[in-house]
């Protein structure tokens, strides 16, 4: 088997496992939203349908797929069918360059094929050297899923809604760039592994330390990029019914909220790696492996955890934004403070002739 | 293998392309837009430049095009109106766009048929930013956010309703 | 690089694009079609410099693309403010509406 087939082969495998793991956690978050909002309001949360209501999201699936499906008589029919398709193939193209995990080698296991055997492999679909640079990209295709689906529909909810939503959505996507640059600077690179390899050791080389200023707006631009609240206006229920995807019903409203939630989980696996020192463990004594497993999974999973917990906090206290204090933030107060943070480190690293 | 990839992408964009400058309602010519602008992108990636690949999706099919769909949304923009142009003017349209094609073709063949690849061609990221602030485009660079400036200032008076 | 000449038959795409733009700027009568056009004869050239980047080795050429593009990005904004104060003023996109000049 050519090298060539080989690296097929394994790139196909890992394309299953991300997207197989991410559908799966999609159906997870859905439930542990619902449950850890519901203990916050001091109420229960789906608890009949299965143990703990576990199987809630088996039975929402089955709904959606049951439902009728509607459109619009005056809906542009190909753009509506595109929209939500364009949704989530956006918010899975950027999982192809996140790595979900450390590097590890596989263990020489009898039935696996020789040349799979010790082999090093990490979850990383395409290790490439502009990765960042691609995510910003894909951030910024992902906009037209929203601007399709206010269109399409043709209706003054919709519309309006879709415009919010994208503008809303390419404000905060500076910011979101900008918060990175520094992190770029200290790594000099564009790679995520290079930035992940950059916080080895104890816990404050983390870059949520060194680079405070720049996880806060990170954490606040993603937190606008994936339409959470507070920033959840383009969804505002009470304000203009349910935004750009008023309506869709069935299997594309579950598609576009597949694309949201993937998105979600995207912006907290880039937390945890880009600020998070992602599967350091932050104590430099502790051993790679314990019995052939490697622990990095260990401390990578719970900071993820930990961050899709913050976001559902943050979803369960606050109230939401105005449209026009929303922008205002963006542009008059992330966007300067990222510029700002970027001249001090900028300066600091000129002045300090310190590469990194 | 990237040979394949160039002529897939390219048919791609000359047949979206086609679709821009064919199609009657403008937000399909808009979308269509967009995927040449994508395909351009995989194809300045397999010349070799990342970072200009990266640009030209960030910049050009998440920024300009949005741009662009914004203004045709607002203004409500539905079917074109379909009667033809007056007066043999499509013909000579045609004509004055074939023979600028044909005298470029010609310039190209005759002049550059003997474009190959250089040997050793490093597009990395850190190799365009030395190229871009070195004291040749520094000047440039300065100049264009400037000119941005300018565009912005210009936009937001041009379009509001009272000044 | 299995078929270097791609290189080359990238400069005839760019031409194509170019050639397509032009028609389009001449054949459609919506004003913003017409600017949707003009970004496209602006990509042929852009996907020229970068051909001819790459087969000369150096890296000036592509520095141009990125001007190119700021340029591109400056004249879409201001061309569509003045689309929409076309129009306020006519309520038509039609290109043969706005004569005022002629004659």
């Amino acid at each position: 088997m050519t090298p060539f087939t080989q690296d097929l082969l394994i790139a196909v495998v890992k394309i299953a496992v991300v997207i197989g793991t991410l559908l799966g956690a999609f159906s997870l978050m859905t439930w542990i939203e619902r449950r850890t909002l519901a203990f916050m309001q001091y109420r229960l949360g789906p608890n009949r349908t299965g143990p703990f209501g576990l199987f809630q999201p088996i039975a929402d699936g089955i709904k959606l797929f049951f439902k009728e499906e509607v459109m619009p008589a005056a809906a542009d029919k190909w753009t509506f069918l595109a929209a939500p398709v364009v949704a989530v193939a956006t918010a899975l193209l950027a999982t192809a360059v996140i790595p979900y995990g450390p590097p590890f080698s596989l263990p020489g296991w009898s039935w696996l094929p020789e040349w799979l055997q010790g082999r090093d492999v990490q979850i990383l679909i395409a290790d490439l050297e502009v990765g960042l640079l691609f995510i910003f990209a894909v951030t910024a295709l992902g906009v037209y899923g929203l601007v399709l689906a206010g269109w399409a529909a043709n209706s003054k909810y919709s519309l309006l809604g879709g415009l919010r939503s994208s503008a809303q959505m390419f404000s905060y996507e500076l910011a979101l760039g900008l918060s990175w640059v520094t992190l770029i600077m200290a790594a000099q690179s564009f790679r995520i592994n290079d930035i992940v390899a950059g916080q080895a050791g104890w816990f404050w080389n983390w870059n949520v330390v060194l680079h405070f200023p720049a996880f806060l707006v990170y954490f606040l631009a993603a937190s606008a990029e994936v339409a959470r609240i507070p920033f959840d206006l383009p969804e505002g229920e009470s304000e203009i019914v349910a935004g750009f995807h008023t309506e869709y019903s069935s299997m594309r409203f579950a598609l576009i909220q597949m694309g949201e939630y993937i998105n979600l989980i995207t912006v907290a696996v880039l937390a945890t790696n880009l600020f998070l020192g992602g599967w350091n463990s932050g104590i430099p004594g502790i051993p790679e492996t314990l019995l052939g497993f490697p622990l990095g999974f260990l401390w990578w999973g719970a900071k993820v955890a930990f961050v899709l917990f913050v976001f559902i906090w943050l979803r369960g206290t606050l109230p939401r934004f105005r449209y026009d204090q929303l922008m205002q933030f963006g542009w008059k107060v992330l966007i300067p403070a990222a510029a700002v943070w970027v001249m001090i480190f900028a300066g600091w690293v000129a002045l300090a002739g310190r590469g990194g | 293998m990237d040979a394949v990839l160039f002529y897939v992408f390219a048919a791609l964009a000359v047949a979206s392309a086609v679709v821009v400058i064919a199609q009657r309602n403008a937000i399909y010519s808009a979308f269509a837009l967009v995927v040449t602008l994508c395909s351009l992108a995989v194809i300045f990636a397999l010349l070799g430049s990342p970072f200009i690949a990266a640009l030209q999706v960030i910049v050009y099919a998440g920024a300009i095009m949005v741009l662009f769909l914004f203004v045709l949304m607002l203004l409500n923009v539905r079917r074109e109106e379909d009667h033809p142009a007056a007066g043999g003017r499509t013909l000579r349209g045609v004509g004055l766009a074939l023979v600028t094609l044909l005298v470029l073709q010609a310039g190209t063949v005759l002049l550059r048929s003997d474009l190959r690849p250089a040997a050793e061609f490093d597009a990395s990221t850190v190799e365009m930013a030395e190229t871009l602030f070195s004291p040749q485009f520094l000047y440039a660079f300065e100049a264009t956010s400037i000119l941005i400036l300018a565009a912005l200032v210009g936009a937001v008076v041009l379009a509001k309703k009272e000044l | 690089m299995e078929n270097p000449a791609f290189v080359h038959h990238a400069v005839l795409l760019s031409l194509v694009l170019f050639g397509l733009g032009t028609l389009g700027v001449f054949l459609r009568r919506n004003v913003i079609t017409v600017l949707m056009c003009v970004e496209l004869m602006l990509n042929g050239v852009n996907l020229a410099f970068v051909a001819f980047s790459r087969a000369h080795g150096t890296l000036d050429a592509q520095v141009l693309v990125f001007f190119v593009m700021v340029v591109a990005a400056a004249e879409a904004a201001v061309g569509l403010a003045i689309v929409i104060a076309l129009h306020r003023h006519k309520d038509t996109l039609d290109l043969d509406a706005f004569n005022l000049m002629k004659g």
